[in-house]
């Protein structure tokens, strides 16, 4: 460990937090239709939208309305998205596929698709090895967009639905959308994308270069339009990569500055949905006390990854390597890690985009330590809700302060209530279901694929014994049920003998069930967060009295936190011992 | 429901082109415009010939004869007037002629932390790295000579990338003996191209430093002529 590694991370934390507040402001601006300083730029196209949808923004949506919106647009973007991927090659006229890559075949597709759309991005496929400029542009790099759009809607209508001081409506959907695009991610993605660039990230529509070696060998270089997808994957914690090793490649994150960027700008849109929610329930306090909470459990993270990569693998251990800090190397678990990235700029990385839903690598986590590769699954055991991605997280937390508040109010007797409203069996239900939905399904799928053979098969062979065959499943069900889309990238759904994908074929089994996991992961937990803004929209406020339990204060902070880890660890314990706990306790080698 | 779904037709349509079309075009032309060298992969040129990208790092090794080895490829040795850059997962042979450093099929090693097959790979790179050290005559370049303790962690541990074009000044440092001694240079000389070619953390505390290999090699060919 060194100063340096500290100092990132506090300097991070300061950056984030003076960087989200005036952002959350703005947001909050976006959302309740105030005047914002970009309206001159996007008023005009915000109105020529409307048009061409036929959307009548004005028209309010009761929750049934405005889930039935969203489902039909999503429903449009997988066949959209689907049929891009699948007639790859039809579009070689544009000359965007100079490579000549044929399509993937049907069954990665059905996942690949599944993944982009769900904002989960979970990739068997190599993109620099399977994907045409054209399906990267027009098809993935959509659904970035549009997933990302998705998220943060529903976050903002359940707001609009604990908030709501008269009748059903929880806002308009396409209203919503078509804001959400132009006043935050658009802004965003093109300032990021040009520093990306300045710093070294390509941008071009070339085929790939060869170049012959100093030492006589010829090289292949992948080239595309990476930066304008690189931004957009992480403002949008979407997190799949233009190139297989994801921001580990020099052209995807190619400085060490660039590493920090791109740390920020993947918790940028998350911490200040929190602070916006703050400002727009009336009371900043509320946003200030869910905040704490998440940089708690973040900053926890990050010291226990960081410690347990500085530290060294038992593997390291055995083959001789000294693994302290030295003049010149800080030395470390440097399996899987890039020199620029360095330990603390990995591990970091590892937690920013697994708290949220990015998923995007800079490192390999499959080579983590134990205990650092532990830090990953306790973060996605947490249901996403430490930041979490882009409106997904902010919806799923205000679950559990509902949950919370149930409890506490449980604790003292008293009729529970959330910024004056009642918090009643209907609103109970719907939140247990929207908390346990996820876990369920990521441990029904790691119960199926553990079980059968066919699922067994996706198993890397150096991890075929021992606890890292377990690990690797489990990682690839939770992770695709968290929408999240990093892995234990040995766990494999896709056999590509050559770059190009003749005589490739997908692991039906693998991929079919990684893509339900996404979509049904994905979308009922949506619904369900619809559900209770639909039920706390149309509730009376009744003033807050003495015995109210007040929800923006340190007691409320610990009541959240215990709420988190008790429901994260009844539900997943089991299963991570087998997993990686196991592997964090012994220098035993399998 | 109908409308729905006509606003979802035109919508889908309208955002591909919008988003997937018109987006990407556009940051394509000011990165075109306003950082082009950048934008097209940093390529650098020699007598006319592409040598590769600054920020991409390549094998220096070299093809021995023309069998192919049963699981890598073609034979090959390292280069011992290079730098070398760290070990990487790539190089599977039915990708780019066998290369390591593969910039077209990038992987991870995705090696446990508790994997046997882990220790094998790491002690394999290892002892080639103590191989490097070794000159003709059986005495190492290093004073005193290396051992197992002393190798850095970034040349036994391959990269995340498989592409890093970077080692630890801690690696450069040791190799610069045997760089030294094979191009007849004073060690003082490649010292202070290492420093030379050393980037700094970003801001002063993010990452680390790393010294940029095909840089530096580049330049020791500028001093010494290369092949």
């Amino acid at each position: 460990m060194t100063f340096a590694g500290w100092l990132t991370l506090f300097l991070f934390v300061g950056l984030l937090t003076a960087l989200a507040l005036p952002f959350g402001s703005y947001m909050a601006a976006v959302y309740t239709g105030e005047r914002t300083i970009l309206d001159p730029l996007f008023g005009g196209p915000e109105r020529w939208l409307y048009k061409i949808l036929r959307v009548n923004p004005e028209h309010g949506q009761d929750w049934k309305a405005y889930a039935k919106s969203l489902i039909i647009f999503s429903l449009a973007g997988w066949l959209m998205l689907y049929f891009i991927l699948r007639t790859q090659t039809l579009w070689d006229f544009t000359g965007l596929n100079p490579m000549h890559f044929h399509s993937a075949p049907w069954n990665v597709t059905f996942n690949t698709t599944s993944s982009f759309l769900t904002n989960t991005n979970w990739q068997y496929y190599g993109g620099e090895t399977t994907m045409s400029y054209f399906s990267q542009m027009a098809g993935l790099t959509v659904q970035n967009w549009l997933s990302a759009g998705v998220g943060i809607v529903v976050a903002v209508a359940l707001i609009r639905g604990i908030i709501g001081r008269s009748g059903r409506s929880i806002g308009n959907f396409w209203q919503d959308m078509i804001r959400t695009i132009l006043y935050v991610l658009a802004p965003l993605s093109v300032l990021t994308a040009i520093v990306l660039v300045f710093q070294g990230s390509i941008q071009n529509f070339s085929s790939y270069l060869t170049a012959h070696t100093l030492s006589g060998l010829t090289q292949s270089i992948a080239m595309g339009p990476v930066a304008s997808q690189e931004a957009i994957k992480m403002i949008g914690t979407n997190g799949g990569g233009f190139f297989n090793v994801n921001s580990a490649h020099p052209f995807e994150n190619p400085t060490a500055f660039t590493n920090f960027f791109e740390m920020l700008i993947v918790l940028l849109i998350p911490a200040a949905l929190v602070f916006m929610y703050g400002k727009m329930s009336g009371n900043r306090r509320q946003g200030y006390s869910i905040y704490t909470t998440m940089m708690i459990m973040f900053l926890g993270a990050c010291i226990v990854a960081y410690i347990a990569e500085a530290h060294g693998s038992p593997a390291q251990h055995a083959a001789g390597l000294h693994t302290g800090v030295i003049p010149g190397s800080t030395g470390g678990n440097m399996e899987g890690k890039e020199q620029r990235s360095g330990i603390a700029g990995s591990a970091i990385f590892d937690v920013v985009t697994t708290v949220t839903s990015c998923g995007a690598v800079n490192s390999a986590i499959e080579s983590f330590t134990g205990i650092g590769g532990a830090v990953p699954f306790a973060n996605l055991s947490a249901s996403e809700v430490i930041f979490g991605g882009v409106g997904t997280g902010l919806y799923s937390i205000l679950e559990y302060v509902l949950l919370a508040v149930f409890l506490g109010g449980l604790m003292v007797g008293r009729t529970p209530e959330y910024l004056g409203k009642k918090i009643e069996a209907r609103e109970i239900k719907l939140v247990s279901l929207g908390i346990l939905i996820t876990p369920l399904t990521a441990l029904f799928c790691t119960a199926l694929a553990t079980a059968s053979s066919a699922g067994r098969a996706s198993i890397s062979s150096a991890a075929a014994t021992g606890p890292q065959g377990f690990s690797e499943t489990f990682y690839a069900y939770l992770s695709q049920a968290n929408n999240n889309g990093s892995a234990f990238a040995g766990y494999g759904g896709f056999v590509q003998p050559n770059a190009g994908n003749v005589g490739s074929h997908g692991i039906t089994f693998a991929d079919l069930l990684g893509g339900f996991d996404m979509l049904f992961a994905r979308y009922a937990p949506i619904l369900f967060a619809l559900g209770i803004a639909g039920a706390l929209a149309g509730k009376r406020v009744s003033p807050a009295g003495l015995g109210t339990m007040r929800t923006d204060n340190g007691t409320f902070v610990v009541l959240l936190i215990g709420v988190i880890v008790l429901v994260g660890a009844l539900t997943f314990f089991p299963a991570l011992l087998l997993g990686p706990v196991v592997q964090g306790l012994t220098g035993h080698l399998y | 429901m109908k409308r729905d779904v006509i606003t979802s037709a035109i919508g889908i349509v309208v955002l591909t082109l919008l988003l997937g079309i018109v987006y990407p075009l556009f940051i394509t032309g000011v990165s075109q415009v306003a950082f082009p060298g950048n934008a097209n992969g940093q390529q650098i040129y020699l007598h006319g010939k592409l040598v590769g990208s600054k920020i991409i790092g390549q094998s220096f090794e070299y093809q021995v004869g023309n069998k192919l080895t049963p699981t890598k490829g073609p034979l090959l040795r390292p280069d011992l007037k290079y730098f070398q850059t760290r070990p990487s997962a790539t190089g599977e042979p039915y990708v780019a002629g066998g290369t390591p450093d593969n910039a077209a099929g990038t992987t991870f090693s995705n090696l446990g932390p508790n994997s046997k097959a882990t220790e094998v790979a790491i002690a394999a790179n290892i002892a080639a790295y103590i191989a490097l050290d070794k000159a003709p005559n059986g005495t190492p370049y290093y004073p005193g000579g290396l051992t197992q303790g002393r190798v850095p962690v970034d040349a036994a541990d391959s990269s995340a990338s498989g592409i890093d074009p970077q080692i630890s000044v801690a690696n450069a440092d040791i190799q610069a003996y045997r760089v030294a001694a094979v191009r007849g240079l004073p060690l003082a000389k490649v010292d202070s191209l290492i420093s030379t070619y050393t980037s700094a953390r970003g801001l002063g505390f993010s990452g680390e430093s790393g010294v940029d290999v095909l840089e530096l090699n580049l330049a020791l060919d500028r001093l010494t002529g290369g092949s």
